[in-house]
């Protein structure tokens, strides 16, 4: 019941809006955030009907981007133990 | 999926078990409080990326587990009063009362509803005008303001025959407490959708009281493995706080318009939990304003029975993460999620079902 589900807004009609995860649609009340700061297109997420908070496009690219320079970190690590042919940890 | 899909990635997982490695040189404890982390921490199979010096131990939130049975009892006694019909989550239906749960109940001719929201049971008291409507509120701050939000639209709508019987807990006592019993732990992984609503204020308390951190998680893979990363950082360093890790939902200062609407329907209240007994304003009330949607108030539980713990049940002491459920004789034998003897067996978020379901 805690689980929370990042959707995608698809319409708004007043206080409703149709969103979209994966391939199901649902219909979620958007009384607990502002409409006006909502449009298509936005990823809100949704638990026990509601529109809880919209998710932020901007930290979401920041954290994706901080795992980019761990993904490489990895890729360099795995590179050099193949090389050596010994754990580096 | 977008949001879901980028936070699963398999080599960035591996690249934060190696940082965690190397960043951790003293044994800790790690507790997660929220269900929803317990569960996906098995599912994904976290503990094993993790190095002998890192324990991760379950807490008390998950919702279902910590409600009393009498909570159950009292629900049954209004369920079989015949103008009543309750209307409640899925997570509660299969939850044992004392002698029947509201699933037997049901099977019974109790008129019992599952909702999905409680938007759903506001509908079916308009619908049903000659009804009573009784709606299961649990949960923590992520679902109170959405009973928060229905008693003020029945209380616009004059629908009075629309009541919640609430059980809403608050986090923050909950995470005091454990640290006050004794619990050994040296931080928190925090809860993540709590937190949506709430903000990062509410525990502050823990790292200037106790001088433990507590680090705002996400549920996927990555969004665990880096906040326990922040978290064995903080510890290493002993520079202790609390942080947010999972920044793309939770802002510092929470969803204020929930909070608003959360702190007009409600006011805080003692309450009992599972394993830790009465907590001082850890539960949420209706305010007397709304006392009209009160369920406590307006609807009569004559015939309630008697409370019965079951035997053997060591539920209490997991959710405080001094056991783990594989210390429960009954665990995978007689307590199982098709027939289940406590509620940290029943609910999704339930530490019981999680190991049962992904670490057996
Ligand atoms: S396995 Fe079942 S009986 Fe044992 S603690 Fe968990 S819920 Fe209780």
């Amino acid at each position: 019941m805690c689980l929370s589900i990042p959707a995608k807004i698809e319409k708004i009609n007043g206080e409703t809006a149709v969103c979209s995860v994966g391939g199901s649609t649902y219909e979620a009340n958007l009384m607990m955030l502002s409409v006006e700061e909502l449009e298509p297109g936005d990823y809100v997420l949704i638990h026990t009907g509601f529109a809880i908070q919209k998710l932020d496009k901007d930290e979401a690219e920041a954290s994706l981007e901080a795992f980019a320079d761990f993904k490489k970190l990895n890729e360099e690590m795995d590179r050099e133990e193949n090389e050596k042919n010994q754990r580096l940890i | 999926m977008k949001y879901i899909d980028e936070f699963r990635d398999r080599k960035v997982v591996q690249a934060l078990a190696q940082e965690i490695r190397k960043a951790s040189t003293q044994p800790v404890k790690l507790m997660e409080v929220c269900g929803g982390h317990t569960m996906s921490i098995q599912k994904f199979g976290i503990p094993a990326l993790l190095p002998g010096t890192v324990e991760l131990i379950s807490g008390p939130g998950c919702p279902v587990c910590v409600t009393s049975r009498s909570y159950i009892d009292k629900a049954i006694a209004y369920s079989q009063q015949k103008d009543v019909i309750i209307a409640t989550y899925g997570d509660l239906i299969r939850v044992p009362g004392s002698e029947s749960s509201l699933e037997k109940e049901h099977a019974g001719g109790a008129q019992i509803r599952v909702v999905y929201s409680v938007m759903d049971a506001l509908q079916i008291a308009r619908e049903h005008p000659q009804k009573k409507i009784v709606f299961l509120g649990i949960g923590f701050e992520t679902t109170a303001p959405g009973s928060a939000v229905a008693i003020l639209q029945a209380y616009r709508e004059k629908l009075t025959n629309f009541f919640v019987f609430s059980a809403h807990k608050v986090m923050p006592p909950a995470m005091s407490a454990l640290i006050d019993e004794g619990v050994k732990i040296n931080g928190y992984i925090g809860p993540g959708h709590v937190s949506t609503i709430t903000g990062m204020k509410i525990y502050e308390g823990i790292p200037a009281k106790y001088g433990l951190g507590v680090v705002i998680s996400g549920f996927e893979p990555v969004d665990l493995m880096q906040s326990i990363l922040m978290l064995i950082k903080q510890i290493e360093t002993g520079n202790t706080r609390v942080e947010i890790q999972y920044k793309r939902a939770v802002k510092p200062e929470g969803n204020v318009k929930a909070q608003q609407m959360m702190n007009e329907v409600f006011e805080p209240a003692d309450d009992w939990w599972r394993g830790l007994g009465v907590l001082k304003e850890s539960g949420l009330k209706l305010r007397s304003k709304y006392s009209a949607h009160d369920a406590e108030v307006n609807i009569s539980a004559d015939g309630m029975v008697p409370l019965r713990e079951p035997k053997g049940c060591i539920c209490g002491e997991v959710l405080k993460g001094l056991k783990k459920p594989k210390d429960c004789r009954l665990f995978g034998k007689v307590c199982t999620p098709r027939d289940p003897v406590g509620s940290c067996m029943v609910s999704s978020e339930g530490a019981c079902q999680a190991y049962y379901l992904y670490n057996r």
